[in-house]
């Protein structure tokens, strides 16, 4: 019996201090993002008295006592409605204007098309707060301001690069032989878009449509300077940043990041193909 | 069931000529191929009669009327693509279905039908299934199901094999011509696979960059091809061409003498298919280099002159490499093409 030599493989040094640098570098990100989501989730289920208190714990009493306060604090739920009201606005607006746009530049052949793209993308460029001043301005003028539309209209600007660029993606994975089948098969162009390809892009739209929905959601700066007496919870918490109660900013944030966070988790995918098209 | 004919056709994509002067007429219940290389406007002719490409000029008439108005869904046409284009988010029921319910045909029609056309491609117990569970020789008799539902006057097939493996190909293409003489549909289907148009066609319309060569049915293709170009495109092993210089009256074609054509030209091209020569006393000097016994026949690859020349011969006789053969071409098989254009110059034995 002939005797077999193996070889003795040791992994290179060098390797295993990489691995173990990106690691630790994975770990310190995580605990970046995760530390303060976790505090605020442990704060606004722990009853206010223990939010101010010392020591602080480290698991949650589940005492909904923060959430309570924040339910019944003036002008919450106002700020909460407007919130939604301005996403879903946000969300037609985005939606109703990206998709069309995305189907667009993934179907038709036309001069600047690649300019098109970048040039979107670019619009993200621009600082807000540089914005802000102006806007705020040319709202009062045109009566906009302090409406639910007008900041609307502000975030959608926000969300449209992204819902063009993941409906592009998303239609031009969808081969255009289907809509020539469809065409063959006794539909018309819209028929055929109807019934063909809309059923195939729907997760894809929804997705973009999510995405509108947090970019609206958790905005901050535009909201707080567009909008004075119809204020969105991310303008009403800030301005009520230094008069609020510890566990009243927690139960706040909590109620902001947390469906922002279950949202987001849910369309993942379809940000993956946004990174896809950025890379290419 | 409706002829089909073409008029003047061209069409230009940026600024390039992809068809030029396309006059074709299709009998009805006719199976026509389109056949030529990568390139050549067949895909784009056949798109221009479903209404998918507008043509710069020309007219195409099915049954009769004028149809370049027409939508793709008025021509009453049904098309079977290359990608078979199965909808993915449709059960198989559903996708041979769906051009009947765009008609708005009723339930039990429309569940006629479909069983009929999926019994026609032996599908039937695949209605349940979605596209993405299927393979791929299942999914093309989807699709080609989904056209035959719609029982259109005119079928249109582009490359719809091309995407199978060799056997499954093979079988697909008894079956699809057994099918169509069945259903007695006039078809125009596109290839570049020789065989595959040799052996479905009724009549194979040659395409090379844009223009029709030529249109036959496939043995006067094969027997008489109109340029060296298709003579050597058609027929596997592809035909022997040996340059031929004027001689006095008759023309020497590696130093043999032969009876051609009379034209006032200094040399030809003188073609001649493997199988069209025989073993003889008198003829071509060939060296044989490989030998390949095909078990009905034998493939023999010599040399005439400087130039390959390949042989066919009966597995009888005793052939080896590094033999000297003498060949003589059979009578009237023998092809002459002009040695600038191409073109044949027909020329008979009998006539000379």
């Amino acid at each position: 019996m002939t005797k077999a030599v193996f070889a003795q493989s040791r992994p290179a040094r060098h390797l295993h201090t990489g691995r173990w640098l990106t690691a630790a570098s994975v770990t310190l990100l995580c605990a970046w993002v995760l530390f303060p989501i976790y505090l605020i989730l442990v704060n606004t289920l722990s009853s206010p008295a223990e939010v101010s208190g010392f020591p602080k714990r480290f698991f949650p009493s589940f005492d909904f006592g923060s959430l309570l306060f924040f339910y019944n604090f003036r002008g919450v739920i106002g700020a909460l409605i407007n919130s939604i009201l301005v996403a879903s606005l946000t969300v037609v607006l985005a939606i109703g204007f990206g998709a069309p746009a995305g189907y667009a530049l993934a179907r038709f052949r036309f001069r600047g098309k690649n300019a098109f793209r970048i040039l979107v993308l670019m619009t993200r460029a621009f600082p807000l707060p540089l914005l802000a001043l102006p806007l705020a301005v040319m709202f009062i003028r045109t009566g906009l301001d302090d409406s639910v539309v007008g900041l609307a209209i502000v975030h959608s600007t926000l969300a449209l690069p992204f819902a063009v660029l993941i409906t592009y993606s998303l239609f031009t994975g969808i081969p255009f032989e289907f809509e020539e089948a469809a065409w063959t098969l006794g539909c018309s162009r819209f028929q055929a878009f109807r019934k063909v390809v809309l059923p195939l892009a729907l997760p894809g739209i929804a997705a973009s449509g999510v995405f509108a929905f947090v970019t609206s959601w958790n905005e901050v700066f535009a909201a707080s300077v567009l909008t004075i007496r119809n204020r969105t919870l991310t303008a009403f918490l800030l301005q009520n940043l230094d008069v609020s109660p510890l566990y009243l900013k927690f139960a706040g944030g909590a109620v902001l990041v947390v469906p922002a966070l279950v949202f987001m988790f849910a369309v993942r995918k379809y940000l993956f193909t946004l990174w896809g098209i950025a890379s290419r | 069931m409706a002829g089909i004919e073409i008029r003047n056709i061209a069409k230009r994509f940026d600024g390039n000529l992809v068809l030029a002067d396309i006059d074709l007429a299709v009998a009805d219940q006719e199976f026509l191929v389109l056949l030529g290389a990568s390139g050549c406007g067949k895909t784009t002719l056949l798109r221009i009669i479903a209404g998918l490409e507008v043509p710069m000029h020309g007219e195409v008439r099915i049954g009769g009327r004028r149809v370049n108005e027409l939508a793709p869904r008025s021509r009453g046409i049904a098309m079977v693509f290359q990608q078979y284009a199965v909808f993915p988010h449709l059960t198989v029921f559903e996708n041979i279905a769906f051009g009947l319910r765009m008609k708005k045909l009723a339930k039990d029609a429309i569940d006629a039908r479909v069983r009929k056309a999926a019994g026609l491609m032996h599908i039937e117990g695949l209605l349940a299934r979605y596209p993405g569970q299927l393979s791929g020789g299942q999914r093309q008799r989807v699709a080609v199901a989904r056209a035959l539902a719609m029982e259109p006057e005119v079928l249109l097939m582009d490359e719809p094999l091309s995407n199978l493996d060799a056997l499954l190909r093979m079988e697909m293409r008894a079956e699809l011509k057994a099918l169509l003489k069945e259903t007695r549909t006039t078809t125009i289907y596109v290839t570049h696979d020789q065989v595959e148009a040799m052996s479905l066609a009724d009549r194979i319309a040659i395409m090379d960059e844009g223009r029709l060569v030529q249109v036959a049915d496939p043995i006067e293709i094969y027997r008489n091809p109109a340029t060296r170009y298709i003579g050597g495109f058609i027929g596997s092993p592809p035909m022997n061409f040996l340059p031929a210089a004027r001689q006095d009256g008759t023309w020497e074609v590696a130093g043999f003498r032969v009876a051609g054509p009379r034209v006032d030209r200094p040399e030809l091209v003188f073609g001649i298919r493997p199988e069209d020569v025989h073993l003889a006393d008198a003829g071509l000097s060939a060296a044989v280099r490989v030998v390949e016994p095909l078990g009905a026949h034998q493939l023999v690859t010599a040399t005439v002159g400087d130039q390959l020349f390949r042989i066919v011969l009966d597995s009888d006789v005793k052939i080896v490499s590094g033999d000297a053969l003498i060949i003589a071409p059979r009578t009237g098989r023998a092809r002459w093409f002009d040695a600038n254009t191409g073109v044949a110059i027909p020329w008979s034995e009998e006539g000379a």
